[in-house]
């Protein structure tokens, strides 16, 4: 970068606040970034990172606060304004349609027509010239179904390039993507900016802003902490400013005591919502006393395989078998009552019902047993005083049993979901993506809850993308391919790069690359 | 939103629904004072209006708790329409053919029509629940054959009055009017020809109904705060993923669910054939009970004790309304339009909260372009 590029303020935001009602999601916060910079934006979930960038890119009016585009003052009230002032946003969830083609989808907007028939090949041209100029391959004729999340996600920033972006802003770009597909955003990330684009990432993980950002801005409830230069700092030193005390990145744990057999998957099959084998004769053991991680690529069949498991759906042939007992196509009912408990993938869709309070969320399992209800009647006064013990232990905020679940930020959502599934002392823990979207100062928290179940003698089978997780927790690691397991590794002996050659396919001894 | 915010954005609907009623009303050449006057006095001007109101309003509050609850279980009750219908023939035919003493056969006659309609319904819940058939298509099939079965049962020569387009009349045992009996006694008409005020009350079919009503309301409302099997159906309602996943029986609950609301507006009915009718006639199209019910479920936010009011409220326009012809000459209809307005306003709390933020923004002189 040179300095005479460092000059040009590409971005200024200038005392900006929004509010909500009475919440203060961003509370006078100053952003400057500079043409060709890579800015990464830190902060715990609901900080206003978002919403910050929301304001920049016209999906919010900020309640007061000015932003300037290249030095001249812009009224930005709206998406369309934005992209016409050069800012280009990819989201975190992909907005493509799955049925058309790589290009129709870049070009959807903004066709390229002779009268009124569409020039595909001129758009297909400008399309292949931006993508080799940034180094952003895309098989241009390829439906979006049939590529990979990490090209999809190519796809969104051509998208925004197409459209003139000088200015990209990229929320939480990795969550997505296995260890490979980062390090080649991360290279394609260079390249936009040393050809003169600016970058904003919204993250919270610590390790990529020190790879790839330049200057590093961090929020913390709604209030600019500091925008630091990110070779002067740690990752102990950006961690600690995200969330205002010191952050233990190593996980404790007692030495493994391993016990006995306690869950014993032999050979199952299950088949997907399109009725394919998702799950395609997958075996494996969980010991008492362990934490086992299953690593994968998403949509390899771990999904299905915890469906399966907790009776959620079919499983087709083979069994589980829980402590003795075989739990096969049992009710979930059955299950969660032999003594296995999970904290489910997606929390707002399966682990808690939104419209309910806090009370009401922590019984889920448990409603139709006294205390809480004698004869069919609902205690509210002993559900509450549940509720009351566990929010306090597990530290939810706010620490109101009658708040509504769908108003908590996501880390109190999941407490709530750990608190009950712990409290259910189960023999197996099945933890889905348990940290998903959290901050680090929740993910400590998780982790602690995890390792704590693991040492007082109970199994934990953990299935996670964040290969950080897995490698720091598990005892053991399986890695699921294709809906088998194709190896188990000991935790020791695992590696990111290891691990990621198992998660694509390929045996460690035989790479294909 | 807050409760509070609720209640007043619901009085400020129904306000507004007046108004637009008025803005009709005043193009069509009426003065509007002089027919929403016309209309407050043909609610409240005698008890005989009032107890009118108040029987008017029954089945549609019930059938409104029906919905309603249906609602909270994450159903849409369409079916009220023909679950009413079934509840009013099977009531009708109980109380024509069974010989029990009164009071208890009233009773049984209402218990059996929520059981017919209960089971009726409960078709609806078993297709959702077995093959995913969505309710609301079900549930409008199932109202017209609810219709032509009720026309159907009356060419049994059994159940229809000869000469007539109507059944039997039910059985004296079976009514459950207010003092029905003693009214049309020697002894009963004289007390009353001296008593003017009762007299008056008393003169339109007043019937337990409305007692049955509010009973139900508190009957629902406590359901689904204070038992485990409201816990499930609510859930259910609200997530059913999640309620799957906790262990809840989801199909079940369905069908449950769908069960109770049909035998609630199987009761409305039954309620309106033993205390109002006392007969059913043949149907050449539906009369509405069902579908006012979801009006006035929507008016009440689909909370089973606002229900009451809401239905009061309905049940007190379509009334003091139907005067405004006779005594003016204005359409009836403006009080639909009125009604209809009033659900429309209530159904959309983001216009109140859109009027709210124009106002302040105002108020502190942004510009709004």
């Amino acid at each position: 970068m040179t300095t005479e590029k460092m000059d040009i303020k590409a971005i200024e935001m200038k005392n900006i606040t929004k509010k909500f009602g009475d919440f203060t999601a961003n509370d006078n916060i100053d952003l400057t970034v500079h043409k060709g910079e890579i800015h990464a934006l830190l902060g715990e979930n609901g900080a206003g990172k978002s919403t910050l960038m929301n304001v920049l890119y016209g999906l919010y009016t900020p309640t007061s606060g000015d932003i300037y585009i290249n030095s001249k003052k812009v009224n930005i009230t709206n998406p369309n304004i934005a992209i016409k002032n050069g800012i280009g946003m990819v989201h975190q969830h992909f907005m493509l349609v799955d049925t058309f083609t790589v290009v129709e989808n870049i070009i959807l907007g903004m066709e390229t027509t002779n009268g009124a028939v569409l020039n595909i090949k001129e758009a297909t041209k400008r399309v292949e010239e931006i993508s080799k100029k940034y180094g952003l391959l895309v098989d241009c004729h390829a439906k979006i179904q049939d590529i990979s999340v990490g090209m999809q996600q190519r796809v969104e920033i051509l998208k925004a390039l197409y459209r003139g972006a000088d200015i990209l802003i990229l929320d939480e770009p990795t969550a997505v993507l296995t260890p490979q597909e980062i390090d080649e955003l991360i290279n394609i990330i260079h390249s936009l900016a040393d050809q003169g684009k600016t970058i904003i990432i919204i993250t919270h993980k610590l390790k990529e802003i020190k790879a790839v950002a330049d200057y590093c801005t961090i929020i913390r409830r709604g209030k600019k902490i500091d925008t630091v230069k990110v070779e002067d700092v740690n990752e102990e030193n950006l961690a600690e400013m995200m969330v205002g005390r010191e952050v233990s990145f190593v996980t404790d744990k007692k030495p493994i005591n391993r016990g006995k057999k306690i869950l014993n998957i032999n050979n199952v099959l299950i088949k997907d919502n399109r009725k394919l084998n998702a799950v395609n004769g997958l075996s494996l053991e969980l010991h008492s006393g362990e934490i086992l991680g299953i690593a994968g690529v998403d949509g390899n069949g771990q999904s299905e395989l915890i469906e399966g498991i907790t009776g959620l759906r079919h499983i087709e042939s083979g069994n589980v078998i829980l402590d003795g007992k075989d739990i096969t196509n049992k009710t979930p009912f059955e299950i969660i009552n032999s003594g296995l408990s999970n904290i489910p993938e997606d929390r707002q869709k399966r682990g808690l019902v939104l419209d309910f309070t806090i009370a009401e969320n922590m019984i889920l399992e448990n409603y139709h047993k006294e205390p809480f209800s004698k004869k069919g009647r609902l205690n509210h006064k002993s559900i509450e005083d549940f509720s009351k013990k566990l929010i306090e232990k597990f530290d939810v905020r706010p620490n109101n049993p009658s708040q509504k679940v769908g108003a908590l930020s996501g880390g109190n959502q999941q407490k709530v979901i750990i608190a009950r599934e712990v409290t259910n002392n189960p023999e197996v823990l099945i933890a889905a993506q348990p940290t998903r979207g959290l901050d680090v100062g929740a993910i400590e928290y998780v982790h602690r809850y995890l390792i704590e179940q693991r040492d007082n003698g109970k199994a934990v089978l953990l299935i996670s993308f964040e290969l950080d997780e897995v490698i720091n927790l598990s005892d053991r690691i399986a890695v699921i391919y294709e809906g088998q397991i194709v190896d188990i590794i000991d935790a020791k002996d695992a590696d990111e790069r290891k691990l990621g050659l198992l998660m694509a396919g390929g045996g460690v001894n035989n790479e294909k690359k | 939103m807050k409760k509070n915010n609720k209640f007043i954005v619901t009085l400020f609907s129904i306000f507004l629904g007046l108004v637009v009623g008025a803005i009709i009303l005043f193009i069509s050449g009426y003065n509007p004072i002089e027919a929403y006057q016309v209309m407050f006095m043909g609610i409240f001007g005698s008890p005989k209006y009032i107890s009118y109101t108040i029987v008017r309003s029954t089945p549609i509050i019930i059938t409104g708790i029906s919905v309603a609850f249906a609602f909270k279980t994450g159903l849409f009750n369409i079916g009220a329409e023909g679950q009413f219908i079934i509840g009013s023939i099977f009531a009708m035919i109980a109380g024509y053919l069974f010989k029990l003493p009164p009071v208890i056969h009233g009773l049984v006659a209402i218990l059996v029509g929520a059981l017919a309609a209960g089971i009726w319904a409960g078709i609806v819940g078993v297709l959702k629940s077995k093959f995913g058939i969505n309710e609301v298509i079900s549930s409008i099939m199932l109202n017209w054959i609810a219709l032509y079965m009720n026309n159907y049962f009356l060419t049994f020569p059994l159940l229809r009055r000869p000469n007539s387009d109507a059944s039997f009349k039910v059985l004296d045992t079976a009514k459950i009017n207010f003092l029905g009996q003693w009214k049309v006694s020697e002894a009963g008409k004289a007390f009353l020809k001296d008593n003017k005020f009762l007299r008056e009350l008393l003169n339109p079919p007043v019937n337990y109904g409305f007692l049955i009503a509010i009973l139900l309301a508190i009957l629902v409302w406590y359901i689904l705060k204070h038992t485990t099997l409201g816990y499930q159906l609510k859930a259910v309602g609200y997530n059913k993923d999640a309620a799957e996943y906790g262990g809840i029986n989801i199909k079940k609950n369905i069908v449950v669910s769908m069960m109770i609301a049909g035998a609630i507006s199987g009761i409305a009915g039954a309620t309106q054939v033993l205390g109002v009718e006392h007969q059913i006639g043949i149907l050449a199209a539906s009369q509405g009970y069902g579908f006012n019910g979801m009006a006035v479920s929507l008016i009440a936010g689909n909370n089973p004790l606002a229900t009451i009011p809401a239905g009061l409220l309905f049940g007190g326009l379509t009334y003091g309304g139907g005067k405004l012809n006779s005594l003016i000459g204005a359409p009836s209809e403006v009080i639909n339009i009125a009604i209809g307005s009033i659900v429309f306003f209530v159904a959309m709390p983001k216009l109140f909260e859109m009027f709210g933020k124009i106002f302040t923004r105002r108020k502190r002189g942004e510009n709004l372009d």
